[in-house]
């Protein structure tokens, strides 16, 4: 644990000196900040839609289409980049496991989103003054839970990408790669399959309809599992193509 | 302590290292000395734990590289050849960060302690991507140094320095080596024999030869080298030279000097010596030139080729 944690606060650390954190976090803030003004804007000047609120959605939906691209941003170096500077050799010859320094450098991405996540909760306590009788608090918990493990998943992917290839480059398109298949690609085919249990497992792993039910405000336990299990297994896959580094 | 036997390491098809067997005792600092790609960073990074041999078994600090490789890597300090810093790190934080990972429980003390020891304390808190190469080497050895390793092992951990670095840096690990096992690879070979106990010898992934810096050299010189140098030109001189009892392979130099042999036991400087004088030349030098690490090597590594073939 405690290694796990060292790792993490050096990662956590390290974002806010380097560029590329800074760009995405400028990115996300700035994407999210002007999609939100604007549908304010819309919906108070346009009296079709000012019975009906915008909801949290309105921040979290483009949220997480950002992170699809932010992500890997942040990850493809997490791994790649300790091979290249060759400092891959000395966490390999400290008393930690390998296990530890993939979950550490998961960790430390992660809590790097979460602060970027902590800045929208700016966006609901406007959305709360704006509307009457106020949003809804239970739609708003689980928007949030909902894009915090869809975050937790997209960095274990990135993780493991990071710790496939020694490029940076090959692991930011292989995690965009990925991710886009999850996202998008994978629910594409329940439109012309006709055999209902590939599409019962095709939906399963859908994380864009997992995520847009949660959005709803709606939450399944398998909403959940499914998320972090995806996540322990991206991390799995890390720590195992460490420890065949070795071998090779 | 480190015990290898039987180390073999293959990378797909090529074989890195063949069944090397050696022994570095607590106390001993012993020198790997080979040619690039002979297999001296390999079978170190089999030594610290980085990664586990293809065949055969190494202890070190009393426990097993595959089966016990926390432990080795907790006893184990280690220098790679790319010395593996975080630019975007202060020298401090760099050091504070390995300490952390190696749980030591005074870690502020200890890294005080290890940047005295490089004399880098002046520069702790600036950033590593300022530093020269040959701070960064010393911060490297730091970070090697820095949970005080009963084992130290140092992959080319000279280059970069400049000569009076090198001094000091040689200085650092004599010390170190009084009391822990140290084991360095270099290709210059006057460092090893300078800073080693034992010279293992290594080429093509084996063991060419194994000994005292001091026996090795002993054992290879079949004879005494000297040089001598007059004013003026020698060609002269040089039968004259040649003719004297016991003086073998006398012969001109293109630099102006003439160098010769004799058998061990049988000094004949003192005659060459008034043979010149009475010659009518002026004396210029008059040195013993021993076969240096230099040679052996070269010799030893050719020798190694020859077999081969």
């Amino acid at each position: 644990m405690r290694n796990i944690w060292t790792i993490a606060r050096r990662e956590y650390k390290l974002y806010f000196t380097s560029p590329i954190a800074y760009i995405a976090a400028l990115l996300t803030l700035l994407t999210v900040g002007i999609y939100f003004v604007v549908i304010i804007y819309y919906t108070v000047n346009n009296s079709y839609y000012s019975n009906t609120a915008p909801g949290i959605d309105i921040v979290i939906g483009p949220l997480a289409t950002v992170f699809l691209f932010a992500v890997p941003a942040l990850t493809m170096r997490l791994l790649a980049d300790e091979h290249r500077m060759g400092t891959l050799e000395l966490l390999l010859t400290t008393p930690i496991k390998d296990g530890e320094l993939v979950v550490g450098k998961w960790l430390g991405a992660f809590l790097f989103m979460l602060s970027i996540i902590a800045v929208t909760l700016v966006y609901p306590i406007v959305l709360n003054k704006l509307t009457t009788p106020g949003i809804d608090q239970g739609v708003m918990l689980s928007g949030y839970v909902a894009i915090i493990l869809l975050t937790a998943v997209f960095l274990a992917i990135g993780t493991a990408m990071s710790s496939f290839f020694n490029n940076q480059f090959a692991a930011f398109f292989a995690t965009l790669a990925v991710l886009i298949v999850f996202w998008w690609l994978i629910r594409l085919p329940t439109y012309i399959i006709q055999n209902d249990s590939i599409n019962n497992i095709l939906n399963y792993l859908d994380l864009n309809g997992r995520f847009t039910s949660m959005l709803a405000g709606t939450m399944s336990f398998s909403d959940i599992i499914y998320p972090i299990s995806l996540t322990a297994l991206g991390l799995f896959l890390s720590a195992a193509a460490v420890e065949i580094r070795r071998w090779r | 302590m480190i015990r290898a036997a039987g180390l073999t390491k293959d990378y797909g098809s090529r074989r890195a290292i063949e069944n090397l067997t050696f022994e570095a005792k607590q106390g001993e600092v012993v020198g790997f000395l080979g040619p690039n790609g002979a297999g001296k960073t390999t079978t170190m990074r089999i030594l610290t734990g980085y990664m586990p041999p293809t065949y055969g078994t190494a202890q070190v600090a009393g426990f097993d590289v595959i089966s016990e490789s926390l432990e080795v890597r907790r006893r184990v300090g280690y220098l790679p050849e790319t010395v593996p810093l975080y630019p975007d790190m202060t020298v401090y934080e760099y050091l504070k960060f390995m300490a952390d990972l190696r749980h030591l429980p005074n870690g502020d003390d200890m890294v005080d302690a290890a940047l005295d020891l490089v004399q880098m304390e002046k520069r702790a808190d600036g950033y590593i991507s300022n530093l020269s190469k040959g701070m960064r080497q010393r911060v490297g050895l730091a970070q090697a140094l820095l949970h005080r390793p009963e084992v130290l092992i140092l992959d080319e951990p000279t280059i970069g320095l400049d000569p009076a670095q090198v001094v000091e840096f040689r200085n650092t690990v004599r010390n170190v080596g009084k009391e822990r096992t140290v084991l360095l690879s270099t290709h210059i070979l006057s460092e090893a024999q300078q800073l080693c106990d034992r010279v293992l010898i290594i080429n093509k992934g084996r063991i060419v030869a194994e000994d005292t810096p001091e026996n090795l050299q002993s054992r290879l010189v079949g004879a005494e080298h000297v040089v001598l140098r007059v004013k003026g030109e020698a060609d002269d001189l040089l039968p004259v030279i040649a003719k004297i009892d016991g003086v073998q392979n006398a012969k001109l130099q293109p630099d102006g000097t003439l160098e010769f042999q004799f058998a061990p036991g049988a000094d004949v400087r003192p005659a060459v010596a008034r043979a010149t004088i009475q010659a009518g030349y002026d004396l210029l030098e008059f040195h013993p030139v021993g076969l240096s690490l230099e040679e052996i090597f070269l010799q030893l590594t050719q020798d190694n080729t020859r077999k081969e073939r």
